[in-house]
């Protein structure tokens, strides 16, 4: 407990008084500071609920600390059809990348912002902190440096992110599509069948 | 149980230091009290930033959802850190009390200290240790108040939270107002009756409601496109992150087929009762905000401007619904609410820079901050300047000008403000301006709207060719 105080206290001399359980991509940041602690950090960030057995339905939970998105636990159905298992799979798939990026994409903003506060008031010769403990932020010009820089460095990065996103939704809502499709086929065709049988 | 560092000093001198404290944590105390009854007004309880932050804490959680209200327990001594990014409301929520393992840990461990110091300085240590106990006495009397919320609390609480993917049927019209934004669809809608009564031609209710019912359908559809394709945008921003798809209330593919549904039927309604050119317009719109507006605010600053000619189609469609043609008055209107767009936005993202910054949303306000104001200011003495072209272009007689005058120069004069200042409260105030002068600018026009008769006489052949045509028929 001593030994993690420490690495916090002196990754992040400014916190004073660091909350023990951090919930903020900033307190996680100052608790690991490697890559490999954040991927651990991540992992360990993906919320392990599991719905009752007889829920036939995905179930969607609080937003993610790091990523602000929601995750699902989506449903597996005995009679699940290839399809189905398709969109599932995507669907998963694509909420770990969103959920990725996001982290990602935080995290480093709020890294680099902190980086930059700090560095400012380093050259204009002030203390973190002012008389009354409080910390000093930075005018709104000052700041808007920074956000400027933040989009412009991110910039391709961004701009992939949007096309793959937009891809990805488009193929998912035509799963949707298909697969609600083919449940109204089996339905009616099901009711088409028993109607027949039973007549 | 987080130990601060002063615990391991021992003797006198971690003594007095864990008096001071002990007496630290009941300022502390007494602070949070404080905030909570703010009717207490010793020097001592003087409302600081932290008390304005929780407030303001406490007032977003009350009109948020209910992840939100579990932020703002009563007995819970909050002090959190000052955070410079006021919009982070969601950040300050997941903030846990860093008073906690102060007044909890020092607590036994003053008394040890005392315990031990005492053999050492008889009389101070036992000063000490009545303090100790007293303000022991003091915290155990407050601990079953604080709550420090336990690993497995915070599992259950968030637990709680899960909710099934299953569209609630009772809550449907107010997923639908949400997802097609409703108070945004209200004013496109008002925009272009405004448009329709504006025109110099009889007016005829039903292609009036036919033509509104249109134009509304058609923004449901744009707006609820527009949140399916940002739903992980969305998630990320203080101002959307309730929205319900964000939530998860309908899946994408409802919010696409109830995006179809409004769309299809409006743009046909336009089309068909009304007229092709305005059916052409809606369909444009959509299109614009869907395909352009949307993709481009993550690309290029451009935006702002594609986003203003959304907001100026509107009016031009009521128009075009009345007369059957683009006519200049038309042009005008449209250019009324163009130029309107840019103090009401640039004011707005102005106090959202993090959070689009965050985002990755390209905006004036961020990326070009200077030029951010300087279109505002210029746009909003533009709209002065096409108050005095109305009557020019006959669309409204001389009075509008002058009885438009105050309300613009009133918002020239915010905009020059924030021209000027740049800061939160300059851009808040010319945003909430820019909110009724919309609509009192309409209303403005509409009273002075040139009367049919004077533009019969100055545009139609002489009186004297209409008796003729009288006798004959």
């Amino acid at each position: 407990m001593s030994a993690r105080c420490l690495t916090r206290r002196s990754l992040r001399p400014v916190a004073l008084l660091a909350p023990p359980r951090p919930h903020t991509a900033s307190a996680v940041i100052g608790r690991f500071c490697s890559s490999a602690q954040t991927q651990r950090v991540k992992a360990a960030k993906r919320s392990t609920f599991r719905p009752a057995a007889g829920s036939t339905h995905d179930w969607i939970g609080p937003p993610n600390p790091l990523s602000n998105l929601r995750p699902i636990v989506y449903h597996v159905a005995e009679d699940e059809s290839e399809l189905e298992g398709r969109l599932r799979r995507l669907r998963q798939e694509t909420e770990d990348w969103n959920h990725n990026f996001w982290t990602q994409q935080n995290i480093t903003f709020t890294k680099e912002k902190d980086a930059f506060i700090i560095s400012h008031l380093k050259a204009e010769g002030l203390t973190v902190r002012d008389e009354q403990g409080r910390r000093r932020s930075l005018g709104c010009e000052d700041m808007a440096t920074f956000y400027k820089s933040f989009l412009d460095t991110n910039r391709t990065r961004h701009v992939n992110y949007n096309k793959e996103w937009y891809r990805r939704n488009f193929t998912i809502t035509l799963l949707m599509a298909r697969v609600a499709l083919s449940d109204m086929w089996r339905t009616v065709t099901r009711k088409k069948n028993s109607a027949s049988t039973s007549s | 149980m987080y130990k601060t560092p002063c615990s391991r000093l021992s003797g006198l001198v971690g003594a007095s230091v864990k008096q001071k404290l002990v007496q630290n944590v009941l300022r502390c105390n007494q602070t949070a009290r404080g905030l909570i009854q703010l009717h207490r007004r010793d020097p001592s309880d003087r409302p600081t930033y932290q008390h304005l932050s929780f407030l303001k804490r406490q007032y977003v959680a009350k009109n948020n959802s209910e992840l939100l209200q579990r932020a703002v327990p009563k007995h819970v001594p909050v002090l959190t850190i000052v955070d410079e990014r006021d919009d982070s409301v969601e950040m300050r929520v997941e903030r846990i009390p860093t008073i906690d393992p102060v007044v909890t840990g020092p607590a036994p461990q003053s008394e040890a200290v005392a315990r031990t110091t005492q053999p050492e300085v008889g009389p101070a240590a036992a000063a000490q240790k009545d303090v100790a106990s007293r303000s022991t006495a003091a915290i155990s009397h407050e601990t079953p108040h604080i709550q420090v919320e336990s690993d497995e609390a915070r599992e259950a609480r968030l637990d709680r939270q899960w909710k099934q993917l299953k569209v609630n049927v009772a809550d449907l019209p107010d997923i639908y107002a949400r997802l097609a934004k409703i108070k945004l669809t209200a004013l496109v809608v008002t925009t272009a009756a405004a448009g329709y009564a504006m025109a110099p031609v009889p007016f005829d209710p039903l292609i009036f409601f036919v033509a509104t019912l249109g134009t509304g359908l058609a923004s449901c559809c744009a707006n609820s496109i527009n949140q399916y394709f940002e739903v992980p945008f969305d998630s990320n921003m203080n101002r959307t992150k309730n929205r319900p798809l964000v939530r998860g209330q309908i899946s994408p593919l409802h919010a696409v087929s109830f995006a179809l549904a409004c769309g299809v039927p409006g743009v046909a309604l336009l089309t068909l009762a009304v007229n092709p050119l305005t059916g052409f317009l809606g369909a444009l719109n959509i299109v614009l905000y869907t395909c352009c507006y949307t993709p481009l605010k993550r690309l290029s600053i451009t935006n702002t401007w594609v986003g203003a000619v959304v907001g100026a189609i509107p009016p031009i469609m009521g128009w075009t619904a009345a007369a059957g043609c683009l006519e200049p008055g038309a042009l005008l209107l449209g250019g009324f609410l163009y130029s309107w767009q840019f103090p009401h936005f640039n004011a707005l993202s102005w106090n959202l820079r993090e959070d689009y910054s965050r985002g990755g949303y390209r905006m004036m306000s961020v990326t070009h901050p200077g030029m951010c104001r300087r279109v505002a200011l210029r746009h909003s003495l533009a709209l002065g300047g096409l108050a005095a072209l109305a009557p020019a272009l006959g669309v409204t007689t001389w009075t509008f000008p002058v009885v438009s005058l105050p309300i613009n120069l009133y918002i020239s004069l915010l905009a020059f403000r924030f021209y000027r200042q740049g800061d939160r409260g300059s851009a808040r105030k010319l945003f909430f301006c820019s909110l009724w002068h919309l609509p009192m600018l309409l209303l403005l026009a509409l009273t002075c709207k040139k009367p049919r008769a004077d533009q019969a006489a100055d545009a139609a052949p002489p009186p004297a060719a209409a008796s003729p045509l009288a006798l004959q028929s």
